[in-house]
């Protein structure tokens, strides 16, 4: 690879890393057909992991970082003294490719800065996917950030070569997007999204190809000081409203050459992987929205503990709950298992009654568990009741430690 | 009765399994009773097996757990799994739910170790292009068929016999390629067709780098975000093991030894005073670039590939909407047909021949108006040798809704007439019934007026009916330049 491209590769990746969507999953089933390249995996594949935990499945890179817009949150705002670097919707291309062929990545991520308009910008990124699938035949995963203020026959074309489309809402709160995105309007994002989900209904129906992986967006957490509440409201709404596949949500981190209006300290990692617990709660636990916020105190999760064993402690009333009878529901809301140790337990007490040795082989998180379980050899009253018990299950009680 | 010795061959000998399987299941052969030996642990006694036995019936999951198993590394394997087959069919059908079933945990546990080994090689797994004769330079690509000029090698250490398991999912992916996975325990090589074994390779400590690996590395450091720096977290995701192979881990020391001084930095500096411009420039900037003329538009929809749902093919170009800028009336039909597609003008088929009659008759002159489609591009379906008309679908209307209103802001018209029930729900944006609301109509912002399609009044079968229906569609025509007289009085 020559020097130049790499250089450039440095500068767009490097922008591009603060969108933490890296999933590659939900596509359709392909295989490379004769003289293609590329399949999609059921589940994803992590390729790598970088030093910060995160897991790098596609190239995640910007087709340029110049971009008309001024958020304050973002690094690549027209005021930010970033270098800036541009891509050809040929290099773009050509990457993808290369990475692909080493197995170094399951498909490409690409967004970008709004360069000369919008309409030019989505244009560009809907040839780079239209190039990769009509004239080299690539089966791989693609997921497009979608430029909100595009028009819709571009993002219509976008959605025929794209796996997955999807639009930032980077900040729950109209207001915090006023002050600190000046540009922008929360109504052309959320207007942007009810389109997108219209067409992907409609496609569906017509059993036509659009962005069949469904659309995702991303919430800034730390920006602003919009409640853990609001924000957990505000996605669920986006999955009932939207049927969005995920809601990422990205602890606000300091960047190079940060805007003023910022807070300059580390991100609030603890609060985003709350964050995400708590969003787990609702699409796989059957937790409601409301039980999840209420479980913390004045909008914000606790940190000391995660939001389904700060449920429970909430609602002792409701516990123990015996293993070898408690319904789906109820086993789901117990702190230390997990959907698939529910399972586990729900096909197993068919055949006998669960004591704990063998709760012990079906879930790790079984010490955490005890408090609220009862098994023939088990009964937990006196644990339940204690005023510590709070103190005795939760973790040290700080921020996760940076390095 | 006594013990019996089977060996196994090195590797997951699945077809050796299967077969000791089936002999002892026939000869009731206890599972104490059996000595498998595998990759070369000697036991003390026994008889090799001869002859076959017929299949034994085993529920989905466990011939799954079975395939899985026999992968793992650990001698006790085989035992382990004729033991539980031995259980299942003593009477126990329903075993492998009970997964707290000290057996069932520990072969699921296997189970999940060589699951988890096959992800790590697909994920983990790097192929370095090697050049063949012929002699490629770096950077090309040919993406058409294996001429076997270049050939992408890995060398990966795997944790179990997983190569063979894992090697489908390269042939699925990199099918035109033709690429080599060296192991410790054997090789595989596929040359775009099938895959052929070799021996148990090592790593070639010579094996040259790939003109790539640079530019990996670079995105690789680029995407670390060093204020979430967790090297814990990525050693749990990603084994030290599969390190050694992956060109990428070179730079993680510094990445790691650097971050902390990296965020002290970015935490510290002032943050820069931005050289604001006005935000307003940007907007109108972004507001420029929308189409600026009727003819912008056009470009950009002339541009545009058709959009057509399933197998049903679409036409060759778009056919744009044709009459004067300042037309005080527009006609909206339904889609292009085929003369139109040909001719790329709209309205010249045998339906337009019949407006312009109809026109002419009304007092209409056809050089005075503006007509343009709904959907700018033909669909059809062959019948024969000839291009049969389809109807466009209700999100193929709405998909061109938008190039339909910008054209009509620029024409702003007095009267926008719609042909049929298709450009009604064009404009409306909903579905409308054109006997019930045939007439005077109102598309904001637009005044409107609904008629029928004059390919309406060519299907009609008998010859009264096509007159009738002939006369009322003229006079509907008449209506419509009475009202956009009035409405040119009125201005």
């Amino acid at each position: 690879m020559d020097e130049k491209l790499a250089t450039k590769l440095g500068i767009l990746a490097d922008a591009a890393k603060y969108d933490v969507s890296c999933a590659s999953s939900g596509a359709p089933k392909r295989k490379a057909g004769k003289n293609g390249l590329g399949a999609t995996a059921p589940s994803g594949i992590c390729h790598a992991f970088t030093p910060d935990g995160r897991c790098v499945s596609l190239l995640k890179i910007l087709l340029t970082n110049y971009c008309l817009f001024d958020c304050a949150y973002c690094i690549n705002r027209r005021s930010s003294n970033v270098p800036r670097a541009r891509f050809s919707v040929e290099e773009v291309v050509r990457l993808t490719l290369e990475f692909y062929k080493r197995n170094y990545i399951e498909g490409l991520f690409l967004s970008s800065g709004i360069a000369r308009s919008p309409d030019r910008t989505m244009e560009e990124m809907m040839r780079v996917a239209k190039t990769l699938r009509r004239v080299h035949g690539f089966r791989g995963y693609i997921h497009l950030k979608a430029i909100p203020e595009a028009s819709p026959w571009l993002i219509e074309e976008a959605g025929r070569y794209a796996d997955r489309l999807s639009i930032n809402l980077e900040l729950a709160s109209g207001a915090s997007l006023k002050a600190l995105a000046p540009e922008k309007n929360d109504r052309t994002i959320t207007e942007a999204m009810g389109q997108m989900h219209e067409r992907i209904l409609e496609a569906r129906d017509e059993r036509r190809r659009f962005s069949p992986a469904g659309q995702s967006t991303q919430v800034i957490v730390g920006a602003d000081d919009v409640k853990d509440a609001a924000i957990i409201r505000a996605s669920a709404r986006l999955y009932d409203d939207y049927a969005l596949k995920r809601v990422y949500y990205s602890a606000f981190s300091p960047i190079p050459e940060a805007s003023l209006l910022l807070p300059a300290k580390a991100p609030p990692l603890r609060r985003e992987n709350r964050l995400y617990q708590a969003d787990w709660l609702m699409r796989f636990y059957g937790f409601s929205a409301d039980e999840v916020a209420e479980s913390g105190e004045d909008g914000m999760l606790a940190l000391d503990v995660d939001p389904k064993l700060a449920w429970a402690l909430k609602h002792r009333e409701r516990f123990p709950v015996d293993v070898n009878r408690a319904e789906r529901e109820m086993l789901l809301r117990v702190p230390g298992l997990g959907q698939r140790a529910v399972e586990r337990i729900l096909t197993s007490r068919r055949h006998q009654k669960l004591r704990l040795p063998d709760l012990a082989r079906l879930t790790a998180g079984l010490k955490r568990a005890l408090p609220f379980l009862v098994t023939p050899d088990h009964r937990p009253v006196s644990l339940i009741d204690r005023l510590d018990l709070r103190q005795r299950l939760a973790e040290p009680a700080q921020q996760m430690s940076l390095f | 009765m006594s013990r019996v010795r089977i060996d196994m061959k090195a590797g997951a000998d699945l077809d050796g399994f299967r077969r000791a399987l089936r002999i002892f299941v026939r000869d009731r052969v206890a599972p104490d009773d059996v000595v498998f030996a595998a990759e070369g642990v000697q036991d003390l006694f026994g008889a090799p097996l001869a002859g076959e036995a017929p299949p034994v019936v085993l529920p989905r999951a466990v011939t799954r757990l079975i395939a899985d198993v026999v992968c793992h590394r650990d001698h006790e394997r085989y035992g382990l799994l004729y033991r539980l087959v031995w259980r299942i069919l003593k009477g126990e059908r329903g075993l492998l739910e009970v997964a707290s079933d000290p057996l069932v945990y520990r072969l699921a546990r296997m189970q999940q170790e060589v699951r988890r080994d096959i992800h790590h090689m697909h994920g983990f797994l790097r192929f370095r292009r090697v050049v063949t004769e012929g002699g490629v330079t770096e950077g090309e690509t040919e993406s058409s068929g294996i001429e076997e000029k270049e050939r992408f090698v890995a060398y990966f250490e795997p944790v179990h016999f997983t190569l063979a398991a894992a090697a489908p999912f390269f042939a699925e992916r990199f099918a035109n390629m033709a690429w080599s996975i060296l192991t410790p325990d054997g090789s595989l090589h596929w040359d775009g067709k099938k895959l052929v074994e070799g021996p148990p390779a090592r790593r070639d400590p010579a094996a040259a780098g790939d003109g790539f690996e640079e530019g990996w590395r670079t995105y690789y450091a680029a995407t670390f975000n060093p204020a979430r720096a967790n090297p814990k977290l990525m050693a749990q995701h990603m084994p030290r093991r599969y390190w050694a192979d992956m060109p990428e881990v070179a730079a993680i020391p510094e990445l790691v030894s650097f971050a902390p001084v990296r965020v002290r930095e970015m935490i510290a500096r002032e943050a820069a005073a931005s050289p604001k411009r006005a935000p307003e420039k940007a907007l109108q900037k972004m507001r420029e670039g929308r189409p600026k003329s009727l003819q912008d538009l056009n470009a950009l929809i002339a541009a545009s590939e058709p959009l057509v749902s399933g197998a049903v093919p679409g036409a060759t170009r778009a056919v744009l909407g044709e009459g004067p800028l300042d037309a005080d009336i527009v006609f909206v039909g339904e889609q292009p047909g085929d003369q139109e597609d040909r001719q790329g003008r709209p309205f010249v088929g045998p339906a337009g021949q019949l407006l312009d009659r109809a026109m002419a008759e009304a007092g209409i002159d056809r050089g005075s108006v503006y007509l343009t489609n709904a959907v700018k591009h033909f669909k059809f379906e062959m019948r024969g040798k000839r291009r049969i008309h389809q109807k466009p679908t209700l999100s193929e209307v709405k998909h061109y809704r938008w190039w339909l209103m910008a054209e009509l802001e620029f024409l702003s018209p007095r009267l926008v007439v719609t042909l049929g029930g298709t450009a009604a729900l064009a404009l409306s944006g909903r579905q409308v019934s054109v006997t019930k609301m045939r007439g005077r109509q109102e598309f904001p912002p637009f005044a409107g007026f609904l008629t029928v399609h004059p390919s309406y009044l060519l299907r009609l079968p008998d010859a009264e009916a096509k007159a009738s229906a002939y006369c009322a569609f003229v006079d509907d025509l008449r209506q419509v330049r009475e009202i956009a007289g009035e409405r040119l009085k009125a201005a």
